[in-house]
């Protein structure tokens, strides 16, 4: 086991560099900056400000410096918001963390339950049901169920807000603050939970059918046990038991998820931030917010090896 | 006694690999499998509406016409005309055009990619196993949009010419797409290498160029072709994504992407819905099609399914 966790940790270093390198060379393939498109700028200001920046040196080293600063964790300055990309972020994460947490909870609940219970219930109409909207799920375009949602709830029913986290020009506080932001925040958790419920359904429901075919459950059954001892006791766990894979590449998924329905619903988000700094040429915000999403995926993958190794003496003893 | 090993040889790649009997039963299976059927036949449909129907249209595609401006869906415009006059009903059967061969074009690229660097790793092993599908995990482990993200924006710094980005995008595509393939295409092949008959192709001393193109590989298209059309849907969904952003397919070329551009402007949000609803659906309804297609298909050719 030791020796299993110790070979992946070394895996894992390799893959953060090799992401790292191809994230930052990338970056150096982009022919503008922040500084070129602005044209305020005199041309020997431009060059002192590139100096200035670091931006007239070799890519190569370049890279070493950006990594050298990215490991102390220092991402360089957002250029249009003057601010450090750190802090920039760090305002923002929250921000789509709640909105992400609210919808994985939203997520993994609904589809464990639907999931196993159309396993069980395998041709019945409440399964084809389920098919039916897991694949529909499955197919929608983020942007076309955000819109199709802002016009339905929005514009023609007007329930609820159209987008922002609060009212425009409010200033609550306290309890009324948290029920306004709560009310600005149904429809994007509803968007992201339908984006990524499908697979999961569809998922569960495929282990839960899996595992039901096994001799030991029909053991179970032949021993008298009730049918729900046998499914909810000796079927559940073991179904469930791949699903720690997926469990490290949901926060990650949802950030980036959640980058189109940030934009739509102007939820002032990391996502927006990312595709407003693609619009203004704001490289370091970029960067760090691709090399956070591939970081969280890298040691959430790490984390999820160990733990599915820790649990499943099979995958260890291989 | 050459002359007979190759002929052997030929009987046996036939069997196994040609087998007319295999379709056919898959295709009997798939056929009895209604959803999949209508799926396939509304992707008939689509493929017809956007390759032919801009023949029959009555309008030119980027003719703009100021007096028929932003006219609701009626006899004339099915589905009404856009802010330049332009009908769009016909623009979206030209988007279906741009957007479907981007779908595939970029499939095809990422199958030939990775099921190659799958097939080579999986049969050599070693350090080209490990060059190979380190780099898989590497671009496995950057997200897809931000990633798409920032080569859309490379494309756009470069001032790519419109009529050129398409290509670029399918490129790109190709590029998220071919690591989960050519993961999966390694562990069919270290499972077939362990067969009999790559004992056979041992023993008759064939190369390894035959051994994985004639061998190895045509044993893995029942999955590649599951993947394959699953693969479709996938490019589909983030080419109309990053169109829609702007970074993917930009006017004067429509796809069905950029034509939901509409909705950003909240006048045409709001006042406009036939602008920007017909596009979406489209892509809902193709995109669907094509999942329960290839749901159809890893049915009908899963051998566990058989009766």
């Amino acid at each position: 086991m030791k020796q299993y966790v110790l070979q992946r940790f070394l895996q894992m270093i390799v893959i953060l560099f090799g992401t790292s390198f191809i994230i930052f060379f990338l970056f150096a393939m982009l022919p503008g900056d922040y500084i070129d498109s602005n044209i305020n700028l005199t041309p020997q200001r431009a060059q002192e400000l590139k100096a200035l920046y670091g931006l007239d040196k070799p890519v190569l080293e370049r890279y070493f410096s950006w990594l050298g600063n990215a490991l102390h964790g220092d991402f360089g300055y957002s250029l249009k918001h003057q601010e450090k990309v750190t802090s920039l972020l760090n305002k923002y994460v929250w921000n789509s963390f709640f909105v992400a947490i609210f919808a994985l909870l939203l997520t993994w609940s609904i589809a464990l339950v639907t999931g196993v219970f159309s396993a069980i219930k395998q041709y019945s109409w409440f399964d084809g049901f389920v098919t039916f909207f897991v694949f529909a799920a499955m197919s929608f375009p983020s942007f076309f169920i955000s819109l199709l949602f802002i016009k339905w709830f929005g514009v023609d029913l007007q329930i609820l807000p159209i987008g922002g986290m609060i009212d425009t020009g409010s200033d609550s506080t306290g309890l009324a603050y948290l029920f306004e932001v709560g009310k600005h925040m149904i429809l994007p958790v509803i968007i992201l939970t339908l984006l990524s419920i499908g697979s999961l359904t569809r998922y569960f429901r495929t282990g839960m059918l899996e595992v039901i075919r096994q001799d030991y459950i029909r053991t179970a059954r032949a021993k008298g046990l009730k049918e729900r001892v046998v499914i909810f006791k000796h079927a559940l766990k073991n179904a469930m038991l791949p699903a720690i894979t997926l469990l490290a590449f949901e926060l990650p998924g949802l950030f980036s998820g959640a980058i189109i329905m940030e934009q739509i619903f102007n939820w002032p988000g990391v996502g927006r931030i990312q595709l407003e700094s693609v619009s203004f040429r704001d490289y370091p915000v970029l960067m760090a917010f691709t090399m956070f999403l591939s970081c969280l995926t890298i040691i959430g993958n790490f984390l999820a090896d160990v733990i599915y190794a820790a649990v499943d003496p099979r995958i260890r003893l291989k | 006694m050459e002359i007979q090993n190759t002929t052997v040889n030929k009987q046996k790649n036939k069997t196994m690999v040609k087998s007319p009997s295999l379709w056919k039963q898959t295709y009997r299976r798939l056929n009895k499998n209604k959803l999949a059927m209508i799926s396939l036949f509304f992707l008939l449909f689509m493929f017809l509406l956007s390759f032919v129907g801009p023949h029959f249209s009555p309008y030119i595609l980027d003719r703009t016409n100021i007096a028929d401006m932003n006219q609701a869906p009626s006899a004339a415009h099915w589905l009404g005309t856009d802010n330049y006059g332009r009908d769009v009903l016909t623009r979206l059967m030209m988007a279906g055009q741009i957007s479907l061969t981007i779908g595939i074009a970029a499939m095809f690229l990422s199958i030939i990619i990775g099921s190659l660097l799958g097939a080579i790793a999986g049969f050599y092993r070693g350090v080209v196993d490990m060059v190979i599908m380190r780099l898989a995990d590497i671009l496995m482990s950057i997200p897809g949009l931000p990633l798409l993200l920032i080569m859309g924006a490379i494309l756009s710094e470069w001032k790519v010419p419109a009529e050129y980005r398409l290509y670029i995008i399918m490129i790109m595509l190709s590029f998220v797409g071919w690591p989960g393939l050519a993961r999966l295409v390694r562990g069919q092949i270290l499972s077939l290498k362990e067969q009999p008959f790559m004992l056979a192709t041992e023993v008759l001393g064939l190369s390894d160029r035959r051994k994985i193109l004639h061998h190895l590989i045509p044993n893995t298209v029942p999955l590649l072709l599951v993947v394959a059309t699953l693969n479709v849907a996938g490019s589909i969904l983030s080419e109309s994504a990053l169109s829609f952003l702007g970074l993917g397919v930009v006017p004067p070329t429509p796809s069905w992407g950029n034509m939901m551009d509409a909705a950003n402007n909240f006048m045409d949000f709001r006042k406009r819905p036939w602008l920007w609803i017909p596009p979406g659906t489209a892509i809902f309804l193709t995109v669907v099609s094509i999942n329960l297609l290839g749901d159809g298909l890893r049915d009908a050719l899963d051998p566990k399914m058989r009766r």
